[in-house]
Protein backbone atom coordinates (compact mmCIF):
# COMPACT_ATOMS: atom_id res chain seq x y z
CA UNK A 1 0.00 0.00 0.00
CA UNK A 2 2.68 2.25 1.01
CA UNK A 3 4.45 1.85 -2.63
CA UNK A 4 1.08 2.58 -4.44
CA UNK A 5 1.50 6.12 -2.89
CA UNK A 6 4.68 6.58 -3.27
CA UNK A 7 4.07 5.62 -6.99
CA UNK A 8 1.43 7.70 -6.97
CA UNK A 9 3.02 10.75 -5.51
CA UNK A 10 6.08 10.37 -7.33
CA UNK A 11 4.71 10.08 -11.04
CA UNK A 12 1.27 12.64 -9.88
CA UNK A 13 2.34 14.78 -12.75
CA UNK A 14 3.28 12.20 -15.13
CA UNK A 15 -0.08 10.50 -14.65
CA UNK A 16 -1.99 13.48 -14.50
CA UNK A 17 -0.58 14.42 -18.12
CA UNK A 18 -0.89 11.09 -19.49
CA UNK A 19 -4.58 11.42 -18.31
CA UNK A 20 -4.87 14.37 -20.13
CA UNK A 21 -3.81 13.23 -23.13
CA UNK A 22 -6.08 10.01 -22.83
CA UNK A 23 -8.48 12.40 -23.20
CA UNK A 24 -7.63 14.35 -25.83
CA UNK A 25 -6.89 11.43 -27.59
CA UNK A 26 -10.54 10.29 -26.73
CA UNK A 27 -12.30 13.40 -27.19
CA UNK A 28 -10.58 13.89 -30.67
CA UNK A 29 -11.38 10.59 -32.30
CA UNK A 30 -14.73 10.30 -31.11
CA UNK A 31 -15.48 13.70 -32.78
CA UNK A 32 -14.60 12.37 -35.71
CA UNK A 33 -16.02 8.89 -34.82
CA UNK A 34 -19.59 10.54 -34.80
CA UNK A 35 -19.20 12.32 -37.95
CA UNK A 36 -18.01 8.96 -39.44
CA UNK A 37 -20.63 7.10 -37.96
CA UNK A 38 -23.16 9.68 -39.03
CA UNK A 39 -22.53 9.63 -43.12
CA UNK A 40 -21.85 5.85 -42.84
CA UNK A 41 -25.51 5.52 -41.11
CA UNK A 42 -27.12 7.59 -44.03
CA UNK A 43 -24.75 5.53 -46.62
CA UNK A 44 -26.54 2.13 -45.25
CA UNK A 45 -30.06 3.38 -45.27
CA UNK A 46 -29.68 5.29 -48.84
CA UNK A 47 -31.91 3.65 -52.07
CA UNK A 48 -28.62 3.47 -53.60
CA UNK A 49 -27.10 -0.19 -53.27
CA UNK A 50 -23.72 1.24 -53.77
CA UNK A 51 -23.56 3.13 -50.97
CA UNK A 52 -25.23 0.06 -49.08
CA UNK A 53 -22.09 -2.21 -50.25
CA UNK A 54 -19.27 0.49 -49.13
CA UNK A 55 -21.36 1.07 -45.72
CA UNK A 56 -21.44 -3.29 -45.38
CA UNK A 57 -17.75 -3.21 -46.40
CA UNK A 58 -16.53 -0.89 -44.01
CA UNK A 59 -18.64 -1.93 -41.24
CA UNK A 60 -18.01 -5.85 -42.11
CA UNK A 61 -13.98 -4.70 -42.03
CA UNK A 62 -13.66 -3.26 -38.74
CA UNK A 63 -15.59 -5.22 -37.23
CA UNK A 64 -14.10 -8.52 -37.99
CA UNK A 65 -10.85 -7.54 -37.25
CA UNK A 66 -8.93 -6.66 -33.88
CA UNK A 67 -8.55 -3.60 -32.63
CA UNK A 68 -4.56 -3.63 -32.31
CA UNK A 69 -4.30 -4.82 -35.55
CA UNK A 70 -6.27 -2.30 -37.18
CA UNK A 71 -4.52 0.37 -35.11
CA UNK A 72 -1.03 -1.27 -36.49
CA UNK A 73 -2.55 -1.48 -40.12
CA UNK A 74 -3.57 1.91 -40.11
CA UNK A 75 -0.62 3.88 -38.23
CA UNK A 76 1.76 2.27 -41.03
CA UNK A 77 -0.71 2.55 -44.00
CA UNK A 78 -1.26 6.51 -43.01
CA UNK A 79 2.20 7.04 -42.31
CA UNK A 80 3.44 5.35 -45.30
CA UNK A 81 1.10 8.35 -47.36
CA UNK A 82 1.29 11.46 -45.03
CA UNK A 83 3.73 11.78 -42.18
CA UNK A 84 1.58 12.69 -39.13
CA UNK A 85 2.57 13.80 -35.41
CA UNK A 86 1.85 10.01 -33.70
CA UNK A 87 -1.46 11.46 -31.30
CA UNK A 88 -2.99 12.58 -34.87
CA UNK A 89 -2.40 9.54 -36.38
CA UNK A 90 -3.55 7.30 -33.52
CA UNK A 91 -6.44 9.55 -33.15
CA UNK A 92 -7.43 9.01 -36.68
CA UNK A 93 -7.31 5.42 -36.66
CA UNK A 94 -9.56 5.06 -33.30
CA UNK A 95 -11.90 7.22 -35.16
CA UNK A 96 -12.06 5.01 -37.91
CA UNK A 97 -12.47 2.08 -35.87
CA UNK A 98 -15.38 3.22 -33.34
CA UNK A 99 -17.10 4.97 -36.44
CA UNK A 100 -18.22 1.53 -37.91
CA UNK A 101 -19.98 0.67 -34.19
CA UNK A 102 -21.28 4.57 -34.08
CA UNK A 103 -22.84 4.00 -38.09
CA UNK A 104 -24.97 1.11 -36.64
CA UNK A 105 -25.93 2.55 -33.68
CA UNK A 106 -27.04 6.03 -35.59
CA UNK A 107 -28.58 3.48 -38.14
CA UNK A 108 -30.41 1.79 -35.77
CA UNK A 109 -31.90 4.75 -33.89
CA UNK A 110 -32.80 6.28 -36.92
CA UNK A 111 -34.69 2.73 -37.76
CA UNK A 112 -36.34 2.96 -34.86
CA UNK A 113 -38.49 5.89 -35.32
CA UNK A 114 -42.11 4.94 -36.06
CA UNK A 115 -43.26 4.65 -40.23
CA UNK A 116 -45.74 7.05 -38.74
CA UNK A 117 -43.66 9.78 -38.64
CA UNK A 118 -42.30 10.16 -41.86
CA UNK A 119 -45.71 9.47 -43.36
CA UNK A 120 -47.27 12.41 -41.04
CA UNK A 121 -44.56 14.63 -42.03
CA UNK A 122 -44.44 13.79 -45.94
CA UNK A 123 -48.25 14.11 -45.62
CA UNK A 124 -47.46 18.05 -45.13
CA UNK A 125 -45.57 18.81 -47.70
CA UNK A 126 -42.53 18.06 -46.32
CA UNK A 127 -39.57 16.77 -48.47
CA UNK A 128 -37.44 13.67 -47.22
CA UNK A 129 -34.32 15.72 -46.20
CA UNK A 130 -36.49 18.45 -44.43
CA UNK A 131 -38.69 15.52 -42.75
CA UNK A 132 -34.91 13.85 -42.18
CA UNK A 133 -33.73 17.19 -40.68
CA UNK A 134 -36.69 18.43 -38.44
CA UNK A 135 -38.48 15.68 -37.70
CA UNK A 136 -36.22 11.54 -37.83
CA UNK A 137 -33.22 12.83 -36.91
CA UNK A 138 -34.14 15.06 -33.24
CA UNK A 139 -35.55 12.21 -31.90
CA UNK A 140 -33.07 9.56 -33.45
CA UNK A 141 -30.60 11.76 -31.45
CA UNK A 142 -32.02 11.24 -28.23
CA UNK A 143 -32.45 7.48 -29.07
CA UNK A 144 -28.83 7.14 -29.32
CA UNK A 145 -27.79 8.65 -26.47
CA UNK A 146 -27.61 5.78 -24.12
CA UNK A 147 -25.44 3.61 -27.03
CA UNK A 148 -23.49 6.18 -28.18
CA UNK A 149 -22.78 7.04 -24.19
CA UNK A 150 -21.88 3.40 -24.25
CA UNK A 151 -19.89 3.22 -27.19
CA UNK A 152 -17.45 6.31 -25.80
CA UNK A 153 -16.92 4.75 -22.45
CA UNK A 154 -14.65 1.58 -24.80
CA UNK A 155 -13.78 4.00 -27.07
CA UNK A 156 -12.24 5.99 -23.64
CA UNK A 157 -10.80 2.60 -22.94
CA UNK A 158 -9.79 1.41 -26.11
CA UNK A 159 -7.17 4.45 -26.52
CA UNK A 160 -5.10 2.99 -24.44
CA UNK A 161 -4.04 0.60 -27.07
CA UNK A 162 -2.46 3.46 -29.07
CA UNK A 163 0.42 3.25 -26.45
CA UNK A 164 1.83 0.53 -29.07
CA UNK A 165 2.13 3.16 -31.98
CA UNK A 166 4.31 5.36 -29.56
CA UNK A 167 1.69 7.89 -27.99
CA UNK A 168 2.27 8.61 -24.28
CA UNK A 169 -1.20 8.63 -23.06
CA UNK A 170 -2.23 7.12 -19.78
CA UNK A 171 -1.06 3.26 -20.36
CA UNK A 172 1.75 4.31 -22.13
CA UNK A 173 2.95 6.52 -19.18
CA UNK A 174 2.24 3.61 -17.25
CA UNK A 175 4.37 1.29 -19.18
CA UNK A 176 7.40 2.99 -19.24
CA UNK A 177 7.04 4.04 -15.32
CA UNK A 178 7.17 0.40 -14.58
CA UNK A 179 9.78 -0.44 -16.68
CA UNK A 180 11.55 1.84 -14.29
CA UNK A 181 10.35 1.52 -11.19
CA UNK A 182 10.18 -2.72 -11.57
CA UNK A 183 6.81 -2.55 -9.64
CA UNK A 184 4.71 -3.58 -12.62
CA UNK A 185 1.36 -4.59 -10.26
CA UNK A 186 1.06 -1.04 -8.22
CA UNK A 187 1.88 0.91 -11.66
CA UNK A 188 -0.85 -0.47 -13.37
CA UNK A 189 -3.34 0.07 -10.52
CA UNK A 190 -2.73 3.59 -10.27
CA UNK A 191 -3.40 3.31 -14.04
CA UNK A 192 -6.67 1.55 -14.01
CA UNK A 193 -7.51 3.87 -11.27
CA UNK A 194 -7.72 7.05 -13.55
CA UNK A 195 -9.31 4.66 -16.18
CA UNK A 196 -11.86 3.97 -13.80
CA UNK A 197 -12.36 7.72 -12.57
CA UNK A 198 -12.62 9.14 -15.77
CA UNK A 199 -15.33 6.39 -16.56
CA UNK A 200 -17.50 7.43 -13.58
CA UNK A 201 -16.67 10.96 -14.34
CA UNK A 202 -18.52 10.38 -17.67
CA UNK A 203 -21.23 8.32 -16.45
CA UNK A 204 -22.47 10.39 -14.08
CA UNK A 205 -22.24 13.35 -16.86
CA UNK A 206 -24.19 11.14 -19.13
CA UNK A 207 -27.03 10.57 -16.80
CA UNK A 208 -27.72 14.13 -16.22
CA UNK A 209 -27.99 14.92 -19.47
CA UNK A 210 -30.50 11.85 -20.20
CA UNK A 211 -32.72 13.00 -17.40
CA UNK A 212 -32.65 16.41 -18.49
CA UNK A 213 -33.66 15.35 -21.59
CA UNK A 214 -36.15 12.41 -20.40
CA UNK A 215 -37.52 15.60 -18.84
CA UNK A 216 -39.19 17.40 -21.90
CA UNK A 217 -39.34 14.94 -24.30
CA UNK A 218 -39.63 11.03 -23.78
CA UNK A 219 -43.32 10.12 -23.51
CA UNK A 220 -44.27 9.93 -19.78
CA UNK A 221 -41.15 8.67 -18.21
CA UNK A 222 -39.14 11.16 -16.84
CA UNK A 223 -41.43 13.65 -16.57
CA UNK A 224 -44.16 11.37 -14.05
CA UNK A 225 -40.72 10.66 -12.01
CA UNK A 226 -39.91 13.99 -11.23
CA UNK A 227 -43.32 15.04 -10.25
CA UNK A 228 -43.33 12.47 -8.20
CA UNK A 229 -40.02 14.09 -6.65
CA UNK A 230 -41.76 17.20 -6.41
CA UNK A 231 -44.40 15.30 -4.55
CA UNK A 232 -42.60 13.60 -2.02
CA UNK A 233 -40.30 16.53 -1.14
CA UNK A 234 -43.53 18.74 -0.68
CA UNK A 235 -45.09 16.39 1.94
CA UNK A 236 -41.42 16.03 3.92
CA UNK A 237 -41.62 20.03 4.21
CA UNK A 238 -45.28 19.74 5.32
CA UNK B 1 -70.21 22.42 -55.45
CA UNK B 2 -69.52 21.18 -58.94
CA UNK B 3 -65.74 21.78 -59.10
CA UNK B 4 -64.07 18.20 -59.55
CA UNK B 5 -61.44 17.55 -56.52
CA UNK B 6 -60.20 14.21 -57.12
CA UNK B 7 -60.97 11.88 -59.55
CA UNK B 8 -59.96 7.94 -60.03
CA UNK B 9 -60.20 6.39 -63.49
CA UNK B 10 -59.69 2.26 -63.53
CA UNK B 11 -56.86 2.39 -60.32
CA UNK B 12 -55.67 -0.96 -59.49
CA UNK B 13 -53.23 -2.19 -57.00
CA UNK B 14 -51.60 -5.36 -55.85
CA UNK B 15 -49.74 -6.70 -53.21
CA UNK B 16 -48.10 -9.28 -54.50
CA UNK B 17 -51.43 -11.78 -55.02
CA UNK B 18 -53.87 -10.06 -53.06
CA UNK B 19 -56.05 -7.39 -55.50
CA UNK B 20 -56.16 -4.52 -52.60
CA UNK B 21 -57.52 -2.11 -55.03
CA UNK B 22 -59.68 -3.35 -57.71
CA UNK B 23 -60.90 -1.01 -60.98
CA UNK B 24 -61.57 2.03 -58.55
CA UNK B 25 -63.65 4.86 -59.78
CA UNK B 26 -64.74 7.60 -57.87
CA UNK B 27 -65.16 11.42 -58.14
CA UNK B 28 -64.96 14.11 -55.66
CA UNK B 29 -66.31 17.40 -55.58
CA UNK B 30 -65.12 20.84 -53.55
CA UNK B 31 -66.86 20.74 -50.47
CA UNK B 32 -68.35 17.21 -50.78
CA UNK B 33 -68.06 15.02 -47.41
CA UNK B 34 -67.34 11.62 -48.73
CA UNK B 35 -67.52 8.56 -46.22
CA UNK B 36 -65.62 5.33 -46.65
CA UNK B 37 -66.87 2.15 -44.93
CA UNK B 38 -66.35 -1.26 -45.40
CA UNK B 39 -64.65 -4.27 -43.07
CA UNK B 40 -61.16 -4.42 -42.23
CA UNK B 41 -59.05 -5.50 -44.78
CA UNK B 42 -61.88 -4.36 -47.62
CA UNK B 43 -58.82 -1.87 -48.97
CA UNK B 44 -60.47 1.57 -47.67
CA UNK B 45 -57.63 2.32 -45.37
CA UNK B 46 -55.02 1.67 -48.79
CA UNK B 47 -57.97 3.81 -50.73
CA UNK B 48 -57.42 6.81 -48.82
CA UNK B 49 -54.18 6.59 -48.45
CA UNK B 50 -53.42 6.42 -52.55
CA UNK B 51 -54.98 9.81 -52.25
CA UNK B 52 -52.02 11.69 -51.00
CA UNK B 53 -49.21 8.40 -52.48
CA UNK B 54 -48.75 7.49 -49.19
CA UNK B 55 -49.50 3.83 -51.20
CA UNK B 56 -48.55 3.92 -54.77
CA UNK B 57 -50.64 2.56 -57.28
CA UNK B 58 -50.16 -0.43 -59.99
CA UNK B 59 -52.24 1.05 -62.84
CA UNK B 60 -54.81 3.58 -63.57
CA UNK B 61 -55.33 7.38 -63.08
CA UNK B 62 -55.80 9.62 -60.22
CA UNK B 63 -56.81 13.39 -60.99
CA UNK B 64 -56.19 15.60 -58.24
CA UNK B 65 -57.77 19.47 -58.88
CA UNK B 66 -56.77 18.81 -62.85
CA UNK B 67 -53.06 17.29 -62.11
CA UNK B 68 -52.93 14.00 -63.55
CA UNK B 69 -50.50 11.69 -61.41
CA UNK B 70 -48.76 9.09 -62.50
CA UNK B 71 -46.88 6.52 -60.61
CA UNK B 72 -43.48 8.52 -60.16
CA UNK B 73 -44.30 11.63 -60.05
CA UNK B 74 -42.10 14.57 -60.09
CA UNK B 75 -43.06 16.83 -57.61
CA UNK B 76 -45.56 14.58 -55.01
CA UNK B 77 -44.53 17.05 -52.25
CA UNK B 78 -46.24 20.34 -53.64
CA UNK B 79 -49.43 17.71 -54.32
CA UNK B 80 -49.31 16.85 -50.58
CA UNK B 81 -49.48 20.49 -49.37
CA UNK B 82 -53.07 20.71 -50.67
CA UNK B 83 -54.13 17.31 -49.48
CA UNK B 84 -54.03 17.34 -45.20
CA UNK B 85 -54.38 13.91 -43.91
CA UNK B 86 -55.22 12.98 -39.83
CA UNK B 87 -53.75 9.42 -38.92
CA UNK B 88 -55.27 6.80 -36.58
CA UNK B 89 -52.43 6.91 -34.47
CA UNK B 90 -52.43 10.92 -34.27
CA UNK B 91 -48.53 11.04 -35.40
CA UNK B 92 -47.72 14.15 -33.92
CA UNK B 93 -43.71 15.40 -33.36
CA UNK B 94 -43.54 14.16 -29.65
CA UNK B 95 -40.32 16.77 -29.11
CA UNK B 96 -42.30 19.48 -30.15
CA UNK B 97 -44.75 21.37 -28.62
CA UNK B 98 -48.84 21.35 -30.05
CA UNK B 99 -48.25 25.32 -31.65
CA UNK B 100 -44.54 23.82 -32.70
CA UNK B 101 -46.24 20.82 -34.21
CA UNK B 102 -49.30 23.43 -35.82
CA UNK B 103 -46.69 25.66 -37.17
CA UNK B 104 -43.76 23.60 -38.45
CA UNK B 105 -44.87 22.89 -41.76
CA UNK B 106 -46.32 26.36 -42.74
CA UNK B 107 -42.77 27.56 -41.08
CA UNK B 108 -40.83 25.29 -42.81
CA UNK B 109 -42.24 24.10 -45.64
CA UNK B 110 -44.66 27.01 -46.88
CA UNK B 111 -42.33 29.50 -45.81
CA UNK B 112 -44.72 31.61 -43.21
CA UNK B 113 -42.84 33.73 -41.08
CA UNK B 114 -42.67 32.93 -37.73
CA UNK B 115 -44.78 35.01 -36.14
CA UNK B 116 -47.76 35.00 -38.32
CA UNK B 117 -47.55 31.51 -38.58
CA UNK B 118 -48.11 31.05 -34.83
CA UNK B 119 -51.03 33.43 -34.74
CA UNK B 120 -52.93 31.33 -37.55
CA UNK B 121 -51.53 28.21 -35.55
CA UNK B 122 -53.30 30.42 -32.20
CA UNK B 123 -56.07 30.71 -33.95
CA UNK B 124 -56.51 26.82 -35.32
CA UNK B 125 -56.04 25.15 -31.96
CA UNK B 126 -58.18 27.61 -29.78
CA UNK B 127 -60.75 26.35 -32.94
CA UNK B 128 -60.28 22.71 -31.89
CA UNK B 129 -60.78 23.61 -28.17
CA UNK B 130 -57.00 23.65 -27.53
CA UNK B 131 -55.76 26.91 -27.11
CA UNK B 132 -54.80 26.55 -23.50
CA UNK B 133 -52.34 23.78 -24.23
CA UNK B 134 -50.33 25.31 -26.77
CA UNK B 135 -47.42 24.60 -25.12
CA UNK B 136 -48.12 21.35 -23.91
CA UNK B 137 -45.87 17.93 -25.41
CA UNK B 138 -48.00 15.50 -27.02
CA UNK B 139 -47.32 13.02 -24.28
CA UNK B 140 -49.18 15.18 -22.03
CA UNK B 141 -52.19 15.35 -23.62
CA UNK B 142 -54.96 12.74 -23.51
CA UNK B 143 -55.71 10.94 -27.48
CA UNK B 144 -58.37 12.96 -28.25
CA UNK B 145 -56.86 16.10 -27.59
CA UNK B 146 -53.69 14.99 -29.63
CA UNK B 147 -55.95 13.90 -32.43
CA UNK B 148 -57.56 17.61 -32.17
CA UNK B 149 -53.48 19.08 -32.47
CA UNK B 150 -53.17 16.88 -35.34
CA UNK B 151 -56.43 18.14 -36.98
CA UNK B 152 -55.24 21.71 -36.36
CA UNK B 153 -51.54 20.91 -38.12
CA UNK B 154 -53.00 19.36 -41.29
CA UNK B 155 -55.45 22.44 -41.32
CA UNK B 156 -52.57 25.02 -40.74
CA UNK B 157 -51.44 24.29 -44.18
CA UNK B 158 -54.64 25.31 -45.64
CA UNK B 159 -55.69 21.61 -47.87
CA UNK B 160 -58.18 22.03 -50.60
CA UNK B 161 -58.73 18.06 -49.04
CA UNK B 162 -58.51 16.56 -45.72
CA UNK B 163 -58.26 12.85 -45.52
CA UNK B 164 -59.12 11.06 -42.03
CA UNK B 165 -57.95 7.34 -41.43
CA UNK B 166 -60.45 6.13 -38.66
CA UNK B 167 -59.09 8.82 -36.73
CA UNK B 168 -61.04 7.79 -33.50
CA UNK B 169 -60.75 4.27 -33.81
CA UNK B 170 -57.54 4.21 -31.35
CA UNK B 171 -59.47 6.79 -28.84
CA UNK B 172 -61.07 6.14 -25.60
CA UNK B 173 -65.38 5.91 -25.94
CA UNK B 174 -65.69 9.38 -24.10
CA UNK B 175 -62.84 11.14 -26.13
CA UNK B 176 -64.16 10.58 -29.60
CA UNK B 177 -67.05 13.12 -29.26
CA UNK B 178 -64.85 15.96 -29.35
CA UNK B 179 -62.71 15.15 -32.45
CA UNK B 180 -66.00 14.16 -34.35
CA UNK B 181 -67.83 17.46 -33.16
CA UNK B 182 -64.01 19.07 -34.88
CA UNK B 183 -64.73 17.08 -37.95
CA UNK B 184 -68.22 18.43 -38.54
CA UNK B 185 -67.68 22.19 -37.59
CA UNK B 186 -64.91 21.22 -40.53
CA UNK B 187 -67.58 19.85 -42.70
CA UNK B 188 -69.88 22.73 -41.97
CA UNK B 189 -67.25 24.97 -42.93
CA UNK B 190 -67.58 23.59 -46.51
CA UNK B 191 -64.06 21.84 -46.56
CA UNK B 192 -63.62 18.96 -48.90
CA UNK B 193 -62.94 15.64 -46.63
CA UNK B 194 -62.72 12.10 -47.17
CA UNK B 195 -63.14 10.00 -44.49
CA UNK B 196 -62.47 6.54 -43.49
CA UNK B 197 -65.07 5.43 -40.39
CA UNK B 198 -66.71 2.80 -38.63
CA UNK B 199 -68.89 5.84 -36.84
CA UNK B 200 -71.96 5.60 -38.49
CA UNK B 201 -73.94 8.33 -36.35
CA UNK B 202 -71.33 10.58 -38.14
CA UNK B 203 -71.64 9.42 -42.10
CA UNK B 204 -75.36 9.45 -41.41
CA UNK B 205 -75.48 12.68 -40.23
CA UNK B 206 -72.28 14.71 -41.90
CA UNK B 207 -71.94 12.19 -44.95
CA UNK B 208 -72.89 13.93 -48.59
CA UNK B 209 -72.43 10.71 -49.74
CA UNK B 210 -71.22 6.71 -48.37
CA UNK B 211 -69.19 4.25 -50.54
CA UNK B 212 -69.18 0.75 -49.65
CA UNK B 213 -65.97 -1.40 -50.32
CA UNK B 214 -65.55 -4.95 -49.93
CA UNK B 215 -62.27 -6.95 -51.47
CA UNK B 216 -60.57 -4.07 -52.91
CA UNK B 217 -64.01 -2.74 -54.32
CA UNK B 218 -66.33 -0.34 -54.46
CA UNK B 219 -69.44 -2.80 -54.11
CA UNK B 220 -72.09 0.38 -53.27
CA UNK B 221 -72.45 4.14 -53.15
CA UNK B 222 -75.28 6.87 -52.48
CA UNK B 223 -76.36 9.46 -50.28
CA UNK B 224 -76.31 8.70 -46.63
CA UNK B 225 -80.49 8.38 -46.45
CA UNK B 226 -80.71 6.05 -48.83
CA UNK B 227 -77.42 3.89 -48.34
CA UNK B 228 -78.22 3.50 -44.16
CA UNK B 229 -82.34 2.35 -45.08
CA UNK B 230 -82.49 0.86 -48.39
CA UNK B 231 -78.53 -0.72 -49.29
CA UNK B 232 -79.05 -2.57 -52.28
CA UNK B 233 -76.05 -4.68 -51.96
CA UNK B 234 -76.65 -8.17 -49.72
CA UNK B 235 -72.80 -8.01 -48.70
CA UNK B 236 -73.56 -4.06 -47.29
CA UNK B 237 -77.15 -5.47 -45.59
CA UNK B 238 -74.96 -7.71 -43.96
CA UNK B 239 -72.18 -5.29 -42.84
CA UNK B 240 -74.55 -2.53 -41.55
CA UNK B 241 -76.73 -5.56 -39.50
CA UNK B 242 -73.34 -6.43 -38.08
CA UNK B 243 -72.23 -2.97 -37.09
CA UNK B 244 -75.46 -0.94 -36.38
Amino acid sequence: MTSLWEILSENFMMFTEAAGVTLRLTAVSLFFATFIGLVFAFMKISRLKVLNLIADGYIGLIRGLPLIVQLMFLYFGISSLVTLPRFWAGSVALAIHSGAYVAEIFRGAIQSIDKGQVEAAKSLGMRQSLLMRRVILPQAALRAIPPIGNQFIIGLKDSSLVAYLGVLELYGTALLIQARNFKPFETYLVAGGYYLLMVIIFTILLRKLENRLAVTTRPGGGNGKQKRRRVASGQAAA
Amino acid sequence: MNELMIKYEEVHKYYDDLHVLNDINLEIKRGEVMVLIGPSGSGKSTLIRTMNFLETIDSGTITIEGKTIHRKTENLDKIRERVGMVFQQFNLFPHMTAIENVIEAPVHVKRIDKKTAREKGMALLTKVGLGDKADSHPHQLSGGQQQRVAIARSLAMEPDVMLFDEVTSALDPELVGDVLQVMKDLARSGMTMVVVTHEMGFAREVGDRVLMMDAGQIIEEGPPEKFFIDPENERTKRFLKEIL
